[in-house]
């Protein structure tokens, strides 16, 4: 009993350990500006949805971000749309990220929610996190967003990939002119 | 300190306009202070008591539909020492309580003061004894509000002209984009939620953007190349039939639009990967055909109200706001609209091209916003700013646009608008009454002619 329990515990501490470093990769290769190996993580029925956040009352906290699959967001992407997106910043005439901007991403409170069926032979897990993006260019612009993450990843071809990330930002106006970095 | 910063005889316009302090003061009071405004959508307040919070320039203010089921624009700050009553973004609520001294006032903008119900100003007996006048102290209205086919609009002067007068017929273009594809006026409805981004730009950068700038092709080359068109065609938008720039040199107004016309162009099918998408625009194409006959009708690609609202009337169909905050930066807002009857499909189609093409991570507009802040930048300097932007493009070459009061057409490839736009702005700029503001044969002085 007692070394079922051990073994159970290990098994999530060994999850957790691999999803952070999926994680910490994926960071990595964003940041060295590496998109096409970056856009190999996402599942092809990947859902890339960062709704908007709005002040409202405590009484109505359930309109404090706009809806899923309804309202209007900062993005909702397939997987076409992030290799058109990065399609754009390969042209070298995609103004807003020319010259590039130098970023980086740092992730933390990397927490796994969710494993299926079980952490020991998790085909799909359900991640938590924090996370704030850097982001200067030229020379004194600077955008420091920060804010909340779920991801969705699913064991596909041995390796983790992306099924699902929700991006939750911590402003409601966005003080960044635009995102032309992914999150 | 005005005096010759727009030239229309030369077509330069100063970069004082864009950087200066003491424009940006002035242009509270002269603009934002008289202009009719966009505020909002009838859409975001559609039962009682709902609220919307808007601006109108640097002023913060509360659009709501009051308990009578009037709409209203209050301004937001107590009466008693100031304090902003609404700081939510939206939602409903029977008061609006000031946190500070506790002050109270209904959504028509008035103290409450019916006996049993909240109380409308704390200790009004007894600190008061019962002598103040609540009845003068509500928030203040704003004395014109209209609402345009669901679009709310408002001025802060009561002298203002009606506010069909003061689009005129730029009323078509602006009616393409409300009005349902099928020719129903105000047939759209507005997808919930407001996009809202600081952009360290002049405002008028992005208002002079839309109303009619083609010659800003290079800046979007890169989405063109990897194409993002609505039906999954090649460019940033499907093709469309020809554009050129139609401009209300005594109104301020003007778009990147059709000319207009009275037959309905027969229908070219896009939705090729969208059955359903497809058989919907084809109906919509033949109740079209239908409801208009041979009413004059136009399509817009872009366009500008003055001072600061644009829309997109096509592909996309969106509303943009630009917020004046300081004479460098501006917040921008986008809304999004789609036939109010449209099956879910097609919004969602419509809905994922908006916002692949518009806002801040459109692949679109990210590029304008570069663009905007660097010219704003490079323009702040003591050197920089002794010398204007050339708005030179097509002077001389307008023609008057017979369907149209007041409209001429500048050609595909003009700064027409651009040089309506400054003219007007120089004209409420130079504290004009209404009466010489709305006075018509500003169009000689705009476009003289060639040579």
């Amino acid at each position: 009993m007692g070394e079922v329990m051990q073994d159970a515990r290990l098994a999530a501490m060994l999850l957790e350990h691999e999803v952070r470093d999926f994680l910490h990769t994926e960071a990595e290769l964003l940041d060295e500006r590496r998109f096409e190996e970056w856009l190999e993580l996402f599942t092809d029925d990947v859902r890339y949805w960062m709704p908007i956040a709005r002040n409202v009352r405590f009484n109505q906290m359930a309109m404090e971000y706009t809806r899923e699959g309804q309202d209007t967001c900062w993005f909702d992407e397939g997987k076409e749309t992030l290799r058109q997106r990065v399609e754009q910043l390969r042209t070298g005439i995609h103004w807003a990220e020319e010259p590039r901007s130098r970023t980086s991403h740092l992730l933390t409170n990397i927490r796994v929610a969710s494993a299926l069926p079980i952490a020991a032979r998790a085909e799909e897990v359900e991640v938590r996190s924090r996370f704030l993006l850097y982001r200067n260019r030229i020379h004194d612009e600077t955008d420091i967003l920060a804010g909340k993450r779920t991801d969705r990843l699913r064991r596909e071809a041995g390796g983790w990939r992306i099924a699902r990330r929700e991006i939750r930002l911590d402003q409601s106006v966005l003080l960044a002119k635009n995102l032309t970095s992914f999150l | 300190m005005m005096d010759g910063l727009v030239d229309l005889r030369t077509g330069t316009v100063s970069r004082e306009v864009f950087v200066s302090e003491e424009v940006f003061r002035q242009e509270q009071e002269r603009i934002f202070g008289r202009a009719w405004l966009f505020i909002g959508h009838e859409d975001m307040v559609k039962e009682p008591d709902d609220y919307f919070v808007s601006r109108m320039g640097t002023e913060s203010v509360v659009l709501t539909r009051d308990r009578q089921g009037k709409i209203n624009v209050l301004l937001n700050s107590c009466m008693h020492r100031g304090m902003k009553v609404c700081r939510a973004d939206q939602g409903n609520a029977r008061v609006f309580t000031c946190p500070y001294h506790g002050w109270s006032y209904s959504t028509d903008g008035r103290l409450v003061d019916r006996p049993g119900e909240l109380v409308g100003v704390p200790g009004f007996s007894s600190h008061y004894r019962s002598e103040l006048d609540k009845k003068s102290w509500g928030l203040v209205h704003c004395p014109r509000v209209v609402n345009y086919r669901g679009t709310i609009w408002a001025s802060w002067d009561e002298n203002a002209p009606d506010f069909e007068e003061y689009i005129g017929d730029f009323a078509y273009y602006l009616g393409a984009a409300l009005d349902h594809r099928d020719g129903r006026e105000g047939g759209s409805e507005m997808i919930g939620g407001v996009q809202k981004w600081r952009v360290k730009c002049n405002w008028k950068f992005a208002a002079e953007n839309f109303i009619g700038d083609l010659y800003h092709d290079i800046s979007h080359r890169s989405v063109d190349l990897v194409g993002i068109g609505p039906s999954g065609g090649k460019g940033r938008r499907d093709r469309q039939r020809g554009r050129t720039t139609v401009g209300f040199p005594d109104l301020g107004h003007g778009g990147l639009a059709e000319l207009p016309h009275r037959a309905e162009p027969d229908y070219v099918a896009t939705y090729r990967n969208h059955p359903e998408v497809e058989e919907y625009y084809r109906q919509v194409h033949e109740a079209r055909v239908r409801n208009l006959g041979d009413r004059l009708r136009v399509t817009t690609g872009t366009g500008t109200i003055f001072p600061n609202m644009s829309f997109h009337g096509r592909q996309p169909r969106t509303i943009a706001v630009f917020h004046p905050i300081s004479p460098t930066e501006m917040e921008m807002w986008r809304i999004f609209l789609v036939d109010r009857d449209a099956p879910q499909a097609v919004k969602d189609v419509a809905r994922h091209y908006y916002l692949r093409y518009s806002g801040p991570g459109g692949m679109t507009e990210s590029d304008d916003m570069e663009n905007w802040v660097y010219a704003t930048e490079a323009s702040t300097g003591v050197v920089a700013r002794r010398y204007p932007y050339n708005y030179q493009m097509g002077m001389g070459h307008s023609q008057p646009i017979p369907e149209l009061r007041g409209g001429y057409d500048g050609g595909e490839y003009s700064e027409q608008n651009a040089r309506i736009f400054y003219g007007r702005w120089a004209q409420f700029m130079e504290g004009r009454d209404w009466n010489a503001l709305m006075a018509p044969a500003r169009a000689a002085v705009a476009e003289p002619a060639h040579g």
